[in-house]
């Protein structure tokens, strides 16, 4: 297969047509624009629809409307523009239409910045929109998985029929790497209950509104029935020399990255240091990090925020091992001599602890 | 004639089983709403057309948020004021079906201003049915964009005054200006004389959508009662005397025979691309022959961390790029990171490469092993970063001043001065990447040309590309021992 060498953004629009997407309705941002770009001059070209909106809220009602027929569909934006964005997710997961979002994260709140920060982590993994809610939510960490997971989403998406969503950084979305083009999808799963203006579709409703109180609960008791049976089946994670580890750190997206060299580097010196670095934010990997907690002493999370993640890495350990949270906001990316810093000062502690 | 009108259009369900409550044979609109008679105008037309299996229901959010118990077609339900963007997203993916996009006054006119007038903008072949009854009903009678000066709503109890909430937004007249609209009428269905017009004005729209026109709009006032606090008859007349004294009847625009807009030309005539051309458009395909040798280097150049840096215009972006990308030709890992967020500051663009025989974690690049500098800002800036024993490559064209580090090796190479010579200034950089490889031998001319070719396009640049790289090779290998010497 095809090897190419390509920024992760637009390693996710090669990811979306070989899952065979065919619709993207986009509006330009920065960091994100290059998915939208790609998919101007990539769309047309498979037989796809590309259509720049004219806001963000548009383009994800496109999405609905085009996720309705039962179209593979896409739209992609950052953080204030996925903030627009809310009440159309919301409404997907209402109407439980698959569709595939990319989060390419920027600074906040407000405008921000254009540099990268992991602080949609609330808003994309808790819900962000009304109701009672998931999207089920991907973290690539390299371009090949832009690629990957993208794929994978239009999968996910259409087996439980619910957005998922790729959340990624600034890093991520701009940096070139090769990427490796899996296979294109060629048989797509059916979907009866789309509106294909077919006569066959010609009876089915899309819709979120249920009126009566009952009625709206037993939807809501079904969508909760859904999420749980995500959560047991679609954990995904990468440990990274755990197994014997003091001190494991946790980290997603470009964060993983270094926290990845810095693991190589201390245990280069003999330090005792895993990562786990969750691949799916939600459903979260609560397991694997309780079955660390049997050999580990402490745990350090390291996010680009003000410390969200952190709270369901202590959620999921419920108070049985020390958990650490070293963040950096703004777009300030830590180096890895920063966090070597951080995790030689833990395990001093640690050691002293045992 | 008469038959005709008792009767159910088939195009309604024949028991609306979709609505709660006893009654599946009434609707749920007030008595004198002006709803009713609409539905029944479309679902007559639906049936008449032909089109009710192909027909996809747009409702928006407000009193017609219903529309999918009596529509016996596909529905769709969107959120509020966005209609017209759903059913773009709709139409263009089922280019043969019939999408009615309806909607209110607050939700298209308020909350969805921008979405219609851009899907009108847009010239979408749909056909939009716009109900404007001069207030928002379901929420409890507040005003709207097109509730008249004085009229009391709930939000308005003292009546809509210019000062405050503006004067009332005519929606048709205003999408008359626009280029791409091929029909639109202001209908109104207050007696049988306005109800028969009414019904050739969204016949006509459907029919329009059907020949793939283009986009076609009717507005109907129409009564809210319970709303505007009067009896039917009371409200019927409010309309004759007074709703349609500032929203006046009539053809807007009509644009007939205008051609098939370009979408459904286009779509019509595409098929599916097979996975071999999807393949092809994607990606270029490499084949066993393409993988370059790696050839053997001095240990101080393996691996390395660099640091490429100058001012915007010089292509410093696409010198790493060349670089990265022609690593990974000579299967090696690679990362390319372009200056982002604060790194941006002093007008320097720089990008951060790392090549390397193992996987690479962290792109970033710190402590850096080689730095190529092509102006002297970043010299300034970078050159305390580069290792004890790494390599500063300066454009010695633009820096005149000596490197303060004595630790390091420098190649001076006058890139600017050679791309001069070229005359060809834009591939400075090109030469300094030949002098970066010429130098260390990390990779091969072969690898970095077939990069190049990966990403130049137009033949005469490749030419100069080839020409530039080995220039600087050339200088780089014939420098290189002085260069040392002077270093060390």
């Amino acid at each position: 297969m095809a090897r190419v060498f390509v920024k992760g953004n637009e390693a996710v629009i090669k990811g979306a047509i070989l899952a065979g997407c065919r619709a993207f309705y986009g509006y330009p941002i920065t960091p994100a624009s290059e998915i939208a770009e790609a998919a101007a001059l990539l769309f047309p070209k498979v037989g796809g629809t590309f259509l720049q909106a004219e806001s963000e809220i548009a383009a994800i009602n496109m999405v609905y409307g085009a996720a309705a027929t039962g179209e593979r569909v896409m739209t992609a934006s950052s953080s204030p523009g996925i903030s627009l964005k809310q009440e159309g997710i919301s409404y997907a997961a209402g109407s439980e239409l698959p569709m595939v979002v990319i989060d390419v994260m920027r600074g906040g709140p407000g405008l921000g910045n254009i540099a990268p920060e992991q602080s949609d982590y609330h808003q994309i993994v808790k819900g962000g929109g009304h109701g009672n809610y998931k999207v089920l939510v991907l973290a690539p960490n390299c371009a090949q998985e832009m690629c990957d997971l993208t794929a994978l989403a239009f999968e996910l998406a259409d087996k439980y029929r619910n957005p998922v969503i790729i959340l990624t950084d600034g890093f991520v979305g701009q940096m070139m790497e090769p990427v490796e083009l899996p296979e294109p999808i060629t048989e797509l799963p059916a979907k009866p209950w789309a509106v294909a203006a077919t006569a066959e579709t010609s009876g089915n409703l899309i819709s979120s509104i249920y009126l009566e109180p009952n009625e709206l609960e037993l939807h809501n008791k079904n969508l909760q029935e859904k999420f749980s049976n995500i959560t047991k089946e679609e954990v995904r994670y990468e440990e990274i020399m755990t197994r014997d580890a003091d001190l494991i750190v946790v980290g997603y997206g470009i964060v993983s990255r270094i926290l990845q060299t810095a693991v190589e580097e201390a245990r280069a010196e003999g330090k005792r240091v895993g990562l786990l670095r969750p691949i799916s934010l939600w459903p979260f990997p609560s397991t694997p990090l309780q079955d660390l907690a049997q050999t580990a002493k402490a745990f350090l999370v390291v996010e680009l925020s003000n410390g969200q993640m952190v709270e369901d890495v202590k959620l999921s350990l419920n108070g049985r091992r020390p958990t650490h949270f070293y963040g950096r906001m703004g777009g300030v990316v830590p180096t890895t001599k920063e966090l070597r810093e951080v995790i030689d000062g833990l395990l001093e502690k640690t050691e002293a602890f045992s | 004639m008469v038959k005709e009108v008792l009767q159910k259009p088939d195009s309604f369900y024949d028991e609306f089983v979709r609505k709660p409550g006893t009654n599946p044979y009434s609707t749920h609109y007030c008595p004198g709403c002006g709803h009713g008679v609409v539905h029944k105008i479309i679902a007559e037309a639906m049936d008449d057309l032909g089109i009710r299996e192909k027909t996809v229901f747009v409702s928006p959010v407000g009193c017609a948020v219903f529309g999918y118990y009596y529509f016996k077609c596909g529905n769709i339900q969107v959120p509020h004021g966005r209609a017209p963007a759903a059913a773009t997203g709709i139409k263009r993916a089922l280019p043969h079906s019939i999408v009615l996009s309806y909607q209110g006054d607050g939700d298209l006119a308020a909350i969805g201003g921008n979405n219609i007038l851009q899907a009108a903008n847009r010239g979408e072949n749909i056909t939009v049915i716009f109900v404007n009854n001069a207030i928002y009903g379901m929420t409890g009678a507040q005003m709207a964009p097109t509730t008249l000066i004085g009229q009391k709503t709930t939000t308005t109890p003292l009546g809509r005054s210019a000062e405050n909430e503006g004067y009332p937004l005519r929606v048709s007249e205003l999408l008359a200006t626009l280029e791409a609209p091929v029909y639109i009428e202001r209908v109104a269905i207050t007696d049988a004389k306005h109800v028969m017009k009414a019904r050739k004005a969204i016949r006509r729209a459907i029919q329009n959508q059907v020949e793939g026109r283009g986009f076609s709009f009717v507005e109907i006032l129409a009564a809210c009662p319970t709303g505007w606090k009067m009896l039917p008859v009371d409200a019927n007349k409010w309309i004759n005397d007074v709703l349609m004294d500032y929203f006046r009847l009539g053809m807007l625009k009509d644009k007939n025979g205008a051609a098939k807009p370009a979408e459904a030309v286009k779509k019509e005539s595409l098929s599916t691309p097979t996975p071999e051309t999807i393949i092809g458009i994607l990606g270029e395909k490499q084949g066993p022959q393409d993988a370059y040798s790696q050839p053997v280097t001095d240990a101080n150049f393996h691996n390395p961390r660099l640091k490429i840096s100058g001012f915007g215009g010089q292509g410093i972006l696409l010198l790493g790029q060349l670089l990265a990308q022609s690593a990974m030709l000579s299967n090696y890992c690679s990362t390319w990171l372009p200056s982002y967020g604060p790194e941006m500051r002093g007008g320097t663009a720089n990008c951060h490469v790392i090549i390397s025989d193992k996987h690479i974690g962290s792109p970033m690049v710190a402590e850096t092993d080689v730095l190529i500098a092509m102006n002297l800002p970043s010299l300034d800036k970078f050159e305390h970063d580069v290792r004890k024993d790494g390599v500063i490559f300066v454009n010695s064209s633009l820096i005149e001043r000596k490197v303060a580090r004595n630790d390091v090796e420098v190649v001076a190479v006058p890139a600017t001065e050679i791309a001069d010579e070229l005359d060809e200034p834009k591939v400075a950089n090109v030469v300094m990447l030949g002098a970066y490889i010429g130098y260390t031998g990390l990779l091969s001319a072969e690898s970095v040309l077939a990069a190049a070719s990966r990403v130049v396009k137009r033949k005469e640049f490749m030419d100069i590309n080839k020409k530039a790289l080995t220039r600087g090779m050339h200088y780089a290998q014939k420098h290189k021992p002085q260069i040392v010497e002077v270093t060390a």
